[in-house]
């Protein structure tokens, strides 16, 4: 008899059993496609960490950079009286490569990583050295033929500028590449342990002058394994390149990988280092480590994975914030909401058949019975709700996967752009603010061109999962809703008078 | 049956206090057929409340096969109505969603008994009404008749030793009420059923052995010598 009556009343009541299980369908919908797609932002979030850094990196050591100018490479390009080939007519080829540390980044002193590996709880350390490659080749004209001028010819560049220019006569292009001097031996931690090699070879122990790059960047450059790649002024073999585990044609945390020992003689900076990454030997141990390192190391800048999970930028970290606020505002209201219309209409239910219960109770249905009956209508309509909610979520997820949506993020400073004469092809640029793709088409607009001082930028293709957890959550809120509604409903039913039964006006 | 003894029911309605019945006292015998009379606010539909365990007495006793129902729990009054006292309603009170032989059958729901034994039940007492063949009927598809014998049906599914009626022809047009009337008297000589009757038609009233009148919370035995 429950579920006959049930089954009977819900069909009855068909447009109100419609509307509050549409009201919590889309409700539960929305709790899914939330969750799913701000744990797709968290898993990308964390393999970005995990590409820039390298799985099971739990602290990463950097020296703050002291203030604009001071810190990176000062990009400047001297050339001296009579330097370059000068051709007939007194205009001047001239190509200079310049490798110095990265934009926001300080090198220091690689006795910090004994320093830290002596500490408790570390169970691996590796150094690397982040720097920047810009190269410079064009023509100047014969200035002295043009006017009396003295000294060197000076082109001043915004620091780890990509560009291409005229000025007056000259012509000139700047091309920049991040460089990474990693250590071969250390393989626990580090950029490169994310990374799988797509041709050739990784670094080896023993390694001297070569150069492993980055897959995506080695096919934009049409550079192969067997090639050169000018570094620094010096001409590195390419022994591999490599792919991020994170998916195909995703990018690294570098373009090129070049031995530690290299990229500190090539940028002249001996027994220099930008960055010390740690493991931890238990998560517990993290935060003690961190603190054992600040006070080991008073001027270093100390970052755990959590702190760097914070320091994500770009579209990766807009995503993030507005799944993160509005996404779980939206859900609460919309559940609340929800919620709401299935009381609403249950406690109508319940007023409406006033006579009807009470006469339930005349005849000998106890209070449970009738509240029971009440509630499991609602409970009914929850799950009905639930399973609705289900499926749209999981189809709206499903187009979210299948949408692609790629996700650029860095872990470093913001981008900023440069003004040159003249507009730069949007090849030279890079750009790691926004989606790839949109963002190249309008780099060729400005002047000069964009380029993005978030040397770690990393495509991340969003993947929502839906969790078994999840769902069963999901179907647990809409019959909650359906139960809240149901014991507000039923207690005002149970409140009923069997004396209703009796009253001649319905 | 029923031995009442100074029953008194007071409402508050708003402000007012309304005193709906002044210390009543009462007997009715076992397979008694009783009819109540009286003008509408007299304290008719009170005192069935109180035969029927619907409501409790401000003061006083009602004693059912000796047993005060006002000193019971509400688990026991609901028991006392599945299995004990039969209720026929002026609207009929069927429930709207269910079919007439469901609706039957709702009564037999508390029994706990097998779906099989229910149903079986349940058609048998629409059989008795002569609705046999209507057990599928949802109550909107039948007459007024038809659903007060459906009401019947439900109220004796259960063979309760008491049947209430509050103004069971109220609703229904004089053939109809006499086909009514006819059927609960016919159930009365059949069954030996206790039956109390609430009802202001004269008609109606004169067909039973006894006659009670309420007024102004007082009852008046009309049949007395």
């Amino acid at each position: 008899m429950f579920f006959t009556y049930l089954r009977r009343e819900l069909r009855n009541r068909r447009k109100q059993t419609v509307v509050v299980a549409i009201g919590l369908a889309v409700a539960i919908a929305l709790v899914i496609v939330v969750n799913a797609v701000s744990t797709g932002v968290r898993n990308a979030q964390s393999e970005v960490l995990e590409s820039v850094y390298g799985v099971g990196t739990d602290i990463t050591v950097t020296q703050a950079s002291e203030g604009p100018g001071e810190g990176g490479g000062p990009g400047r390009f001297d050339f001296g009286e009579g330097e370059g080939e000068a051709s007939e007519d007194g205009t001047r080829s001239l190509a200079q490569d310049r490798l110095s540390t990265a934009m926001g980044s300080t090198s220091f002193d690689a006795s910090a990583l004994e320093s830290v590996s002596g500490l408790d709880h570390v169970s691996g350390v590796a150094a690397t050295l982040d720097l920047q490659n810009m190269s410079f080749s064009g023509e100047m004209p014969d200035f002295e033929a043009m006017q009396e001028g003295d000294g060197p010819v000076t082109m001043q560049m915004g620091p780890d500028g990509s560009g291409e220019g005229t000025a007056g006569g000259s012509s000139f292009e700047i091309e920049q590449f991040s460089v990474t001097g990693v250590d071969p031996d250390a393989t626990a931690v580090g950029p490169l342990t994310t990374a799988t090699v797509a041709d050739g070879r990784t670094l080896e122990t023993g390694d001297e002058n070569v150069a492993v790059l980055d897959a995506t960047y080695a096919e934009q450059q049409e550079l192969a394994v067997g090639d050169t790649i000018t570094t620094g002024g010096e001409k590195l073999e390419i022994v591999g390149t490599v792919t991020s585990t994170t998916g195909d044609d995703v990018a690294t945390a570098s373009d090129v990988y070049v031995p530690l020992a290299t990229a500190q003689t090539l940028a002249d900076l001996a027994d220099q280092v930008t960055d010390v990454y740690v493991q931890v030997d238990s998560a517990e141990n993290v935060d003690a480590v961190a603190a054992a390192i600040e006070t080991e190391l008073p001027d270093a800048s100390v970052s755990t994975q959590s702190d760097l999970a914070e320091n994500v930028t770009g579209s990766l970290s807009t995503a993030s914030n507005l799944i993160g606020t509005l996404g779980t505002w939206l859900s609460v209201i919309v559940l609340a909401a929800a919620f709401g219309l299935a009381i609403l209409f249950t406690v109508s239910g319940v007023n409406r058949r006033t006579r009807e219960l009470g006469t339930l109770k005349a005849i000998g249905w106890s209070k449970g019975r009738v509240v029971g009956q009440v509630a499991g209508e609602s409970v009914v309509q929850g799950l009905i709700g639930g399973v609705a909610g289900l499926a749209i979520g999981a189809l709206a997820v499903w187009a979210v996967n299948l949408a692609g949506i790629t996700l650029s993020g860095g872990t470093s400073g913001g981008g900023f752009t440069m003004g040159g004469p003249g507009g730069g092809p949007a090849g030279a640029m890079q750009d790691a603010g926004g989606q790839t793709g949109a963002a190249g088409g309008f780099g060729g607009a400005r002047p000069g061109g964009l380029a993005d001082a978030a040397s770690s930028a990393v495509d991340v293709a969003l993947q929502a999962p839906v969790s078994l957890w999840i769902v069963l959550a999901a179907v647990g809120l809409a019959v909650l809703g359906g139960l809240i509604a149901g014991v507000v409903g039923g207690q005002r039913a149970a409140r009923l008078r069997p004396v209703e039964a009796l009253r001649s006006l319905a | 049956m029923y031995q009442i003894d100074d029953l008194t029911k007071t409402y508050q309605q708003g402000k007012r206090v309304v005193r709906a019945l002044k210390g009543v006292s009462l007997t009715i015998g076992d397979g008694e057929l009783v009819a109540v009379q009286g003008p509408t606010g007299g304290g008719k539909s009170t005192l069935l409340q109180m035969l029927g365990g619907l409501d409790r007495p401000t003061s006083g006793t009602v004693k059912l096969d000796g047993t005060d129902l006002a000193g019971m729990s509400d688990a026991q009054l609901t028991a006392a109505r599945a299995e004990t006292i039969g209720f026929v309603f002026q609207n009929f009170n069927l429930i709207p969603t269910l079919t007439a032989l469901e609706n039957v059958e709702t009564a037999l729901v508390p029994a706990k008994i097998p779906r099989q034994t229910r149903t079986a039940r349940a058609l048998a007492a629409l059989e008795s009404v002569g609705l046999g063949d209507r057990g599928d009927h949802l109550p909107g598809e039948l007459s007024g008749g038809q659903q007060q014998r459906v009401a019947i049906a439900r109220a004796l599914v259960k063979n309760p030793k008491v049947l209430l009626a509050d103004e069971p022809t109220g609703n229904l047009d004089e053939e109809t009420r006499d086909e009514i009337v006819d059927l609960i008297v016919g159930l009365w000589k059949d069954q030996g059923l206790t039956i109390v009757l609430v009802t202001h038609d004269s008609v109606v009233a004169q067909r039973t052995p006894r006659r009670l009148r309420i007024a102004k919370g007082a009852v008046k035995d009309l049949t007395a010598a």
